[in-house]
């Protein structure tokens, strides 16, 4: 009989401080994706505030659990089963991180084709958008931190052009 | 020479020799104050030059920093700030700046006139590329590389504002302040190391105080405006769609503080107010390019701003009233003005120093420096000493932006100059002297209005509240070039003078993009902002019409050289493309595998073990654990689909040749996936795990087209299906486990062991590993008993090192790629070598799969009459005749006795290996009516590698063709 | 060059990947004829001026959208989901 042992997607990469920044590893307990059938939007919604708390939020927006995560699509933190949408078992799919830190801002205009300061993008904004060269999903969490969510495969990619954009920074004192 | 003692000063070297700057003027200022003229040597004669203005137009002063890695040639001393310990070099001269050999260009130059290469250099033709070349490219040009990697950083970043404000003059500063105290989010913008533009170089007053007092003032309030954000260094490079400016900032400290070196901004603005200025331009007159004669504007800035004098005794040449502030604020600051010489009749004595109306200047002297000039009046010609003369030709409004969507700037008598053309760019307006508008006080009324009306236009509302300041008339009488004998530069960087420009239009070139071409006017880095008007003056003249109807040539980004490491910045080693990495990459690399490229993955190779010196015997090795005990690979990299909902099948159907709605649960199908155009884009296993959830497998090379496929035909071509499609690929770390004792192996790792009656081929199913949810497929693609299990990627390197511990025991190991290539080949199995683009399913042998009862994604135009038959490429196994007989991919396949040549082709191999199962060696490839010609021998040509062999044709599969060892 | 996605609002180009002329969205049916499947494969208007081509914001929300847009002035009039576009 097997006995395996999990490894998270960035295990032995992080944290990371430069600067003013840290990157920090979020290792969500389970996420699932849910993307509801033909009419079954609004009864998707209702069953999953019954479960997590949260119906389905509005396109670009997390609303406690559930965040936004494209076209139909949507992502629970947490194992949810619900009826009437497809439901996926994500948790290993995604690296996610915490980037923190005054000024952080610069350093992800440096990456983000996206406004992201605050007067724009607020606290519980989603942007599905592209960091350098890769998909990602960012999420304001709070006046000077972001979520940010890539492949799995492809965290050493994130953590290196997140790195680089944060020394161009922090050597500009 | 310096006006006023600096208190602070850094050293830096020219040529090797020390010389003393004040932190924060260009080094070309601190050339002056040395009393260094010559600075560098022209692109095509050699000619001495020296710095001519103060601003990033610099025609002349190209200079070359640092060495090595850090080598960076053509910067302009105008706009390299001082540094300690900065080297700077001149260039395009040996073996030195006052000696240069190459200077003999200058002697023969009746012969290189305009049109000289093209007409010289014309036979033998073998000679343009080995001798030519290489001999026009040594004797003219500028600085040169170092040939090092470079080792700076570069930065790319994005911005976004209400309102981007494009240069901090007077209008640029009003502008700003107008949308900033409106509320507008803004960015202001300016290429130089401080904002302000001329009312720091200028003598004049604004709101009753020194104009650079006002200006101290303006920036404490605009840096006080947190809507405000200031970008000095920052030249807007040029103006895209929909709103988009490109911006290079250059980055203070740079490469001595460990910074970056530059960041090129992408500034996305709702709106923009061009507020770039004028450019001064000169006078094309005899040997106007000796060092010592500057433009007018430069030779302001350098007294009034940086405390600089460019010379003792300093004449003043101009056509317009402006030219005598230059005379006025050299008296000011007490440099000896040696003679002002204005072209109109009528111009007025405005100090104390000599004034000649109606004059020009016809002559200059002094072989490295400016040492005399020699004017010619109403009363004759007349030689004044004087070893720096300002020049002054009027200004030209910096249009270029507003030409870079395709606009044509309109001719303005008036001034003599071209000014925008309004809504040239979309959403982008324009105020100050760039709009034709030179006082200072006409700068920060239309600023102010203009931006006035832009955050207006954004629901805001403006005050308009301007300061007072000079309102100065602006009178010119046009002068571009004066007759004389010598040279009459127009183009001071790549050379062009007024004779070339005349010489194309005599020889028909009349057309400005004919004559541009011809001469190189407006070729050189500095795209000729300072020469263009007056190039297409003289050649209005010489072809007699009017400027306007001359037209101008266009202006493209970007407004100054860009560097390419900044606009590739960010894609630099690793940032070049991502690296994506499966579970099991450490424990591969710890077995040392090369791991080698396939799409973003990295996979490994092959395991070399002790002993083993070649790669073929790792592979050899690798085959035979899974022919005859088991192998372990990570297919994890494969492309996974989740495929949910009502019509889940329906959509597989639809996207698939063959049916699936057939499919049993549990039971997975192979299914070959067409483009709509006939040819096959991709093929794979589909599972279906319940009656409306099917799980997808692509290829690792297709995998993101695959997916992109799926939501292209639910979106756009079916949005009638209800399913919903996602990718699970990161989701599941999943591993073959190949060969007899396949099996067995799982059994070890399994929490409840399976049988061959529960589990036969092409099943599929949920099961326990170590207590964690899995799923099982068997499913081969080495033609044996085989399996993929797939567990969370959390567990993946934890279940691959056990699975290659349990498979040693029991005398196999994990495979890498060049063993699966190896085991597909013998089986005749397709990869997108086979299905690459252009290949049907008729080709490819499985036109049988194309199900009639059904329509599917290019089912109609795969039945189109091209695309089947006889004279098609069909897939075809080749032999070889042995061990000693190695196959080539990309070769081609002749009839016996044919000649190689390409009309004799019949068709290529795509995949070859040696088989250790069968002991020789195998290739893959189509053969004009193949499937007929099974048995034959024919040549197989590589012209590439030299590589000639018979082989024999023979069905594609090779090994097991009944498909026993899968399904036993 | 920006497109004004209707799921994310106005992105920069590199978000999106190009498809081609929207006429893909009217599939003949299997038996329409060469003609037919002829046209809808490969004949294209290639307009200097307004065309309406089918982007994909694979960069963003991976929806796929017509976008009208002018191929002349470089305008950009309207981006739609390509599921709501009537056929």
């Amino acid at each position: 009989m097997a006995s395996l042992i999990a490894l998270t997607p960035c295990a032995g990469l992080l944290p990371l401080t430069i600067g003013a920044i840290t990157v920090t590893e979020v290792v969500p307990q389970a996420l699932t994706s849910v993307a509801p059938f033909k009419g079954h939007k609004k009864a998707v919604s209702e069953a999953l505030k019954a479960k997590v708390g949260a119906g389905l939020p509005a396109l670009n927006r997390r609303s406690g659990a559930v965040t936004w995560f494209g076209h139909g699509v949507w992502m629970v933190a947490g194992a949810v089963s619900v009826e009437g949408a497809a439901v996926t078992d994500q948790s290993d799919a995604w690296a996610v991180v915490e980037i923190k830190g005054a000024g952080v801002e610069d350093v992800l205009a440096r990456l983000v084709p996206v406004d992201l300061r605050a007067s724009v993008f607020k606290k519980g904004h989603v942007a599905k958008t592209m960091l350098a060269h890769l998909s990602v999903t960012v999420v304001r969490t709070g006046a000077d931190s972001f979520e940010i969510t890539t492949m799995r495969s492809m965290s050493k990619t994130l953590l290196h052009d997140l790195e680089v954009a944060m020394r161009g920074v922090a050597a500009r004192g | 020479m310096r006006l006023a003692t600096p208190e602070k000063t850094v050293t830096f070297t020219f040529d090797g020799q020390r010389i003393k700057g004040v932190p924060g003027e260009p080094v070309s200022a601190a050339l002056l104050a040395a009393g260094i003229k010559l600075v560098a040597r022209s692109f095509k004669y050699h000619r001495p030059r020296g710095i001519m203005s103060a601003g990033s137009e610099e025609q002349n002063a190209l200079v070359t920093v640092g060495r090595g890695t850090a080598q960076e040639p053509n910067v302009r001393a105008t706009t390299l700030e001082v540094s300690e310990g900065l080297e700077v070099f001149s260039q395009n001269a040996w073996p030195s700046l006052k000696h240069d050999v190459m200077a003999v260009n200058d002697l023969v130059s009746p012969f290189l006139a305009a049109g000289f290469y093209y007409k010289t250099f014309m036979w033998p033709r073998s000679f343009w590329e080995k001798l030519y070349e290489p001999i026009i490219r040594r004797a003219a040009g500028l600085g040169a590389l170092s040939g090092e990697s470079n080792q700076d950083t570069y930065e790319k970043a994005f911005a976004f504002c209400d309102v981007l404000v494009i240069g901090a003059g007077p209008a640029g500063l009003m502008a700003a302040l107008t949308a900033g105290r409106a509320g507008a989010d803004v960015v202001l913008a300016d290429e130089d190391t401080a904002m302000g533009g001329r009312l720091l170089r200028e003598r004049e007053d604004v709101d009753g105080k020194p104009a650079a007092d006002w200006v101290v003032e303006a920036l404490a309030e605009l840096e006080a405006m947190p809507n405000v954000r200031l970008m000095t260094r920052t030249t807007v490079t040029g103006a895209y769609d929909q709103g988009t400016y490109g911006a290079l900032g250059r980055i203070a400290g740079g490469r001595a503080a460990g910074k970056p070196l530059e960041c090129f901004w992408r500034i996305v603005a709702k709106r923009a107010v061009l507020c770039a200025g004028a450019l001064e331009r000169p006078i094309a007159f005899p040997n106007n390019d000796r060092p010592g004669v500057m433009l007018a504007s430069g030779v302001r800035a350098y007294v009034n701003r940086w405390g600089v004098a460019p010379g003792k005794a300093v004449a003043v040449f101009g056509n317009n009233d402006d030219a005598h502030r230059t005379a006025r604020d050299l008296a000011a600051a007490g440099v000896k003005v040696a003679a002002v010489i204005d072209s109109r009749d009528d111009a007025k004595v405005e100090g104390d120093f000599p004034l000649y109306t109606g004059a020009e200047v016809i002559a200059t002297k002094g072989r490295h420096a400016l040492e005399s000039i020699t004017i010619k009046t109403g009363n004759g010609t007349r030689v004044i000493r004087c070893d720096c003369l300002a020049v002054s030709g009027g200004w030209n409004p910096t249009v270029h932006l507003t030409c870079h969507m395709n606009g044509r700037p309109t001719w303005d008598v008036g001034i003599a100059s071209f000014v925008p053309t309004p809504e040239s760019i979309p959403g982008m307006v324009t105020a100050g002297a760039c709009n034709g508008a030179f006082s200072t006080a006409a700068c920060l009324n239309e600023g102010a209005e203009v931006a006035a009306g832009v955050v207006a236009d954004l629901g805001l509302a403006a005050e308009i509240k301007t300061p007072s300041a000079d309102d100065a008339a602006y009178a010119i009488q046009p002068l571009w070039a004066v007759e004389g004998k010598g040279r009459k530069w127009i183009d001071f960087q790549n050379d062009v003078h007024v004779k070339d420009v005349r010489l194309a239009a005599q020889e028909n070139f009349r057309s400005v993009e004919h004559m541009k071409r011809y001469t190189t006017q407006g070729m050189a880095p500095d795209q000729g902002k300072s020469s263009n008007v007056v190039a297409l003056a003289v050649l209005a003249d010489a072809t007699g019409r009017g400027i306007p109807e001359t037209g101008t040539t266009t202006f493209r980004p970007p407004y100054v050289p860009v560097s390419i490491a900044v606009m590739g910045a960010g894609s630099q080693g690793k940032g070049f493309a991502p690296e994506r990495f499966t579970t099991s990459h450490s424990a591969s690399v710890d077995r040392g595998a090369p791991m080698i490229e396939a799409g973003l993955w990295y996979r490994p190779s092959y395991f070399p073990k002790e002993g083993e010196s070649h790669w073929r015997q790792s592979c050899d090795r690798e085959v035979g654990y899974v022919r005859e005990a088991v192998g372990i690979c990570d297919v994890s990299t494969l492309g996974k689909i989740d495929i949910q909902g009502p019509d889940a099948a329906a959509l597989l159907d639809f996207v698939y040749t063959n049916g699936f709605s057939t499919l049993k649960v549990g039971r997975v199908r192979y299914g070959l996936m067409l483009r709509e155009d006939g040819h096959v884009m991709d093929d794979g296993t589909t599972a279906r795990l319940g009656e409306t959830h099917f799980v997808m497998t692509t290829t690792t090379a297709a995998a993101g087209l695959v997916m992109r496929h799926l939501e292209y035909v639910l979106q756009a071509i079916r949005p009638d299906l209800d399913a919903q499609v996602i990718s699970v690929t990161e989701q599941w770390a999943q591993f073959a486990v190949a060969g007899p004792k396949s099996r067995e192996l799982l059994n070890t790792v399994l929490d409840q062991p399976i049988t061959d009656e529960d589990w036969p081929f092409m099943a599929c199913g949920a099961v326990s590993v170590g207590g964690v949810a899995g799923r099982l497929f068997r499913i081969s693609f080495s033609g044996e008993h085989a399996y993929e299990v797939a567990v969370p990627s959390r567990y993946g390197e934890s279940l691959f090192r056990q699975l290659v511990a349990q498979a040693e025991v029991m005398g196999g190991g994990p495979y890498g790629m060049e063993a699966l290539n190896v085991l597909r080949i013998e089986k005749g199995f397709i990869t997108h070598a086979e299905i690459h683009g252009r290949t049907t399913a008729f080709d490819i042998g499985m036109e049988r799969m194309v199900s009639a009862k059904k329509d599917c994604i290019g089912k109609a135009a795969a039945a189109r009459p091209g695309l089947l038959g006889e004279s098609r490429q069909q897939l075809v196994g080749l032999k070889s005749k042995g061990v000693d007989h190695a196959l080539s991919a990309g070769a081609h396949l002749f009839d016996k006795g044919a000649s190689h040549s390409r009309v004799n082709s019949k068709g290529y191999v795509t995949s070859v290996c040696y088989s250790p199962t069968i002991g020789t060696h195998l290739g893959l490839g189509f053969l004009e009516n193949g499937r007929a010609r099974h048995g034959e021998v024919i040549v197989l040509r590589d012209h590439l590698r030299n590589i000639t062999e018979e082989v024999e044709v023979c069905d594609p599969v090779f090994f097991d063709q009944d498909g026993g060892r899968a399904r036993g | 060059m920006r497109i004004d996605c209707p799921n994310c609002g106005e992105r920069d180009r590199r978000e999106f990947y190009y498809q081609g002329d929207a006429v893909v969205l009217n599939r003949p049916s299997e038996d329409a004829g060469a003609q037919a499947w002829d046209d809808y494969l490969h004949n294209r208007a290639n307009p200097a001026g307004e065309t309406r081509d089918l982007w994909f914001h694979e960069g963003g929300c991976r929806a796929w959208l017509v976008v009208e847009r002018n191929t002349m002035t470089h305008a950009v009039h309207a981006a739609t989901l390509a599921e709501k576009v009537k056929r």
